[in-house]
């Protein structure tokens, strides 16, 4: 077969390191990156014949552009990066009670565009004036406190990056068929952002926990008045009443003007529009911890305050949407993450499971964030199986499906980590299958 | 037990005292005493010894018109589901190879649960718009739909708790402090 420009192999240091052309992520370590997306960029060029458009020199070259403007915006060609919106979730005669997707799969880094976190809630985002809300915080305390927004803003503030995902995210995992979509249908129950806030525990202990209180009640006061219990551990630990979202007051539809943030724990968890807080002697047993957000297992019984997500990756790039080109080099992309600490690493296999590549981890590796994984990838055009799987740094590893299904049956709805597997066709199509 | 302090370095302290010496200074109290009026509007959760619940009492037979009226246009006449979730029947289910319905009745643990809900959420397009009376009467008929309790049984404060729900062992508590 006569070789393509792609097939030139332009890294000196491009060894393979398992089946099917994955290569040593050293190449991405070196500083190699850059010559990475040269090269693939080259790939790209030279397959289109340079056209008479690209020979003119373009309109906005010849006048002076827009002028300054108070908030920026996407550039209108970008219109199609958007939050994945069912019509059910929309619908008479429950609108908002439901979800909105964040397009994973057209997005890069760790952070998720404020405007493109995902949403979920029960009864539509509330139109919150924020000069007339208030934190309560009563129950098993000395003295029940209220707090107004002016008076939370004087506290000591701390900021992380955080993931928060719904507990019944890649729910589409315990389905028989796999599911047909995008990583943003599938797994968009996800983003990541930075989160600024008071740590919860300064409000606590101001208005003086009762040594007989043990868990917290978290309301928020939309509609739904939607509430979870939380143990006092965690409401002590790294909660935070969060404020800001990547650098601005969050957002309307992440529970504007503030909700509780418990990272690495179920979204549902992280109550939004947060109003009030009780502290009590044990859960409260709310709709969201017994009918929902509880893991029904084979055996009938099921498991109740499951609270971490577990350690997950999902390979972006390629992906189902996101097909191949035709053979040559490709950067193999996507996000890893815990609920319970930092990714140690994430590997790649391109032959169904049997051989594994390590992949480069992005800088910043961030306890409970989403990390960014890279790997160098020489496609020869065959079919592949594509897989990624992560590890946390308590050492748990992402499960494979049938790992997965072994010990939860399916009818579990929630917590679904499983192995994503890609299968990618010859005409460069790319699927989400069961392996 | 928790005395979190600020400690605030040399670099703020330097104007106050002496260049490098630390200060432990308590966290600002800007919390602003809870008037009781306040705490009675919104403490609305209700845990499964039924601590808070309204007066008020009703029985299912009293209901079906609350729950036809305000209820059954979305979750069906007789729970089974319509536009929204099925919340009656389906006991019995949890481990059926074909089908599964993870209902008030076949999976909730708790009736003290439905009140809080219902109270907090229901109905959807009106919510906290029926009478505690109301949402007594509407429970009633939702756990009548799955027989759990008798067409004519009285659900107020002190029954409701008592309803033992046929899951309600079934519930494995994972949670482990540190
Ligand atoms: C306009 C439609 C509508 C009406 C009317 C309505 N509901 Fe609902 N109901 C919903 C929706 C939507 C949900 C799911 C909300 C969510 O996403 O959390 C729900 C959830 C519930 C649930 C929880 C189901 C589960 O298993 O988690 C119960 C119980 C319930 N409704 C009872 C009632 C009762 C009782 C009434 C009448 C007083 C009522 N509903 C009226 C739409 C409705």
């Amino acid at each position: 077969m006569a070789k393509t420009p792609n097939e030139v192999t332009p890294f000196a240091d491009a060894e393979p390191v398992a089946a099917n052309g994955l290569l040593h992520r050293r190449m991405f370590l070196s500083g190699g990156a850059f010559f990475a997306g040269a090269a693939s960029l080259s790939g790209l060029l030279s397959a289109q014949p340079a056209s008479a458009q690209m020979a003119t020199v373009p309109d906005w070259r010849k006048e002076p552009g827009k002028s300054f403007t108070p908030y920026g915006v996407p550039s209108k060609f970008e219109e199609p990066v958007q939050r994945l919106v069912t019509v059910r979730a929309n619908s008479y005669p429950s609108p908002g009670a439901g979800s909105s997707r964040t397009p994973l799969h057209l997005l890069e880094g760790i952070i998720t565009p404020s405007g493109l976190h995902f949403e979920r809630s029960h009864s539509g985002v509330p139109d919150i004036d924020p000069d007339r809300h208030r934190l309560l915080i009563h129950g098993l305390v000395r003295q029940p406190l209220v707090f107004d927004l002016e008076s939370l803003m004087r506290y000591p503030r701390v900021s992380a990056i955080h993931f928060i995902e719904c507990a019944g995210n890649s729910g589409g995992g315990w389905a028989v068929q796999p599911p047909v979509g995008f990583v943003g249908t599938m797994h968009g129950l996800l983003s990541c952002s930075e989160w600024t806030g008071v740590p919860l525990h300064y409000l606590l202990e101001e208005a003086g926990i009762d040594p007989k209180a043990k868990w917290i009640l978290a309301e928020g006061i939309d509609a739904s008045g939607m509430s979870r219990s939380v143990p006092i551990e965690k409401a002590l630990g790294d909660a935070m009443v969060a404020l800001f979202q990547n650098g601005e007051r969050i957002r309307p539809e992440q529970g504007y003007p503030m909700r509780l943030l418990l990272p690495g724990w179920e979204g549902n968890m992280n109550v939004k529009w947060l109003h009030r807080i009780k502290l009590t002697e044990g859960p409260t047993y709310t709709k969201d911890e017994t009918s929902k957000y509880t893991e029904l297992m084979p055996d009938g019984k099921s498991m109740q305050f499951t609270f971490p997500m577990e350690v997950k990756s999902v390979i972006t790039r390629p992906s189902e949407g996101v097909n191949m080109q035709g053979p040559g080099f490709y950067e193999i992309s996507g996000f890893a993450w815990s609920g319970n600490g930092k990714i140690k690493r994430v590997d790649i296999s391109a032959d169904g499971g049997a051989s594994w590549a390590e992949a480069a981890l992005q800088e910043p590796i961030a306890s409970r964030a989403l990390t960014r994984f890279r790997l160098p990838w020489q496609w020869d055009g065959k079919e592949v199986i594509l897989q990624s799987r992560a590890t946390d740094e308590t050492g748990a590893v992402q499960p494979t499906r049938a790992e997965l299904i072994g010990t939860k049956g399916v009818k579990n709805a929630y917590h679904y980590n499983g192995i994503t597997t890609w299968e990618i066709r010859q005409s460069g199509l790319v699927k989400n299958v069961w392996a | 037990m928790f005395g979190h302090k600020v400690l605030l370095g040399g670099m703020t302290a330097v104007a106050l005292v002496v260049a490098g010496a630390a200060l432990a200074i308590d966290p600002p109290k800007l919390g602003t005493p809870a008037p009781e009026m306040l705490i009675r509007l919104f403490d609305i959760s209700i845990p499964p010894d039924g601590t808070g619940l309204p007066a008020g009492q009703a029985t299912a037979k009293q209901g079906e018109a609350v729950f036809m009226a305000r209820c059954a246009a979305c979750h069906g006449e007789r729970g089974e589901g319509a536009t929204n979730d099925r919340i009656a029947s389906g006991i019995g289910t949890l481990q059926d190879e074909v089908q599964t319905f993870k209902t008030v009745g076949s999976y909730w643990p708790y009736a003290t649960t439905l009140f809080d809900y219902v109270r907090r959420a229901m109905p959807y397009n009106a919510p906290l718009s029926l009478t505690d009376e109301e949402v007594y009467a509407a429970i009633a008929y939702v756990l009548f739909l799955s027989r759990i309790v008798g067409e004519t049984d009285v659900i107020d404060a002190k029954s409701l708790p008592a309803v033992k729900m046929p899951n309600r062992d079934a519930f494995i508590n994972a949670y482990t402090p540190g």
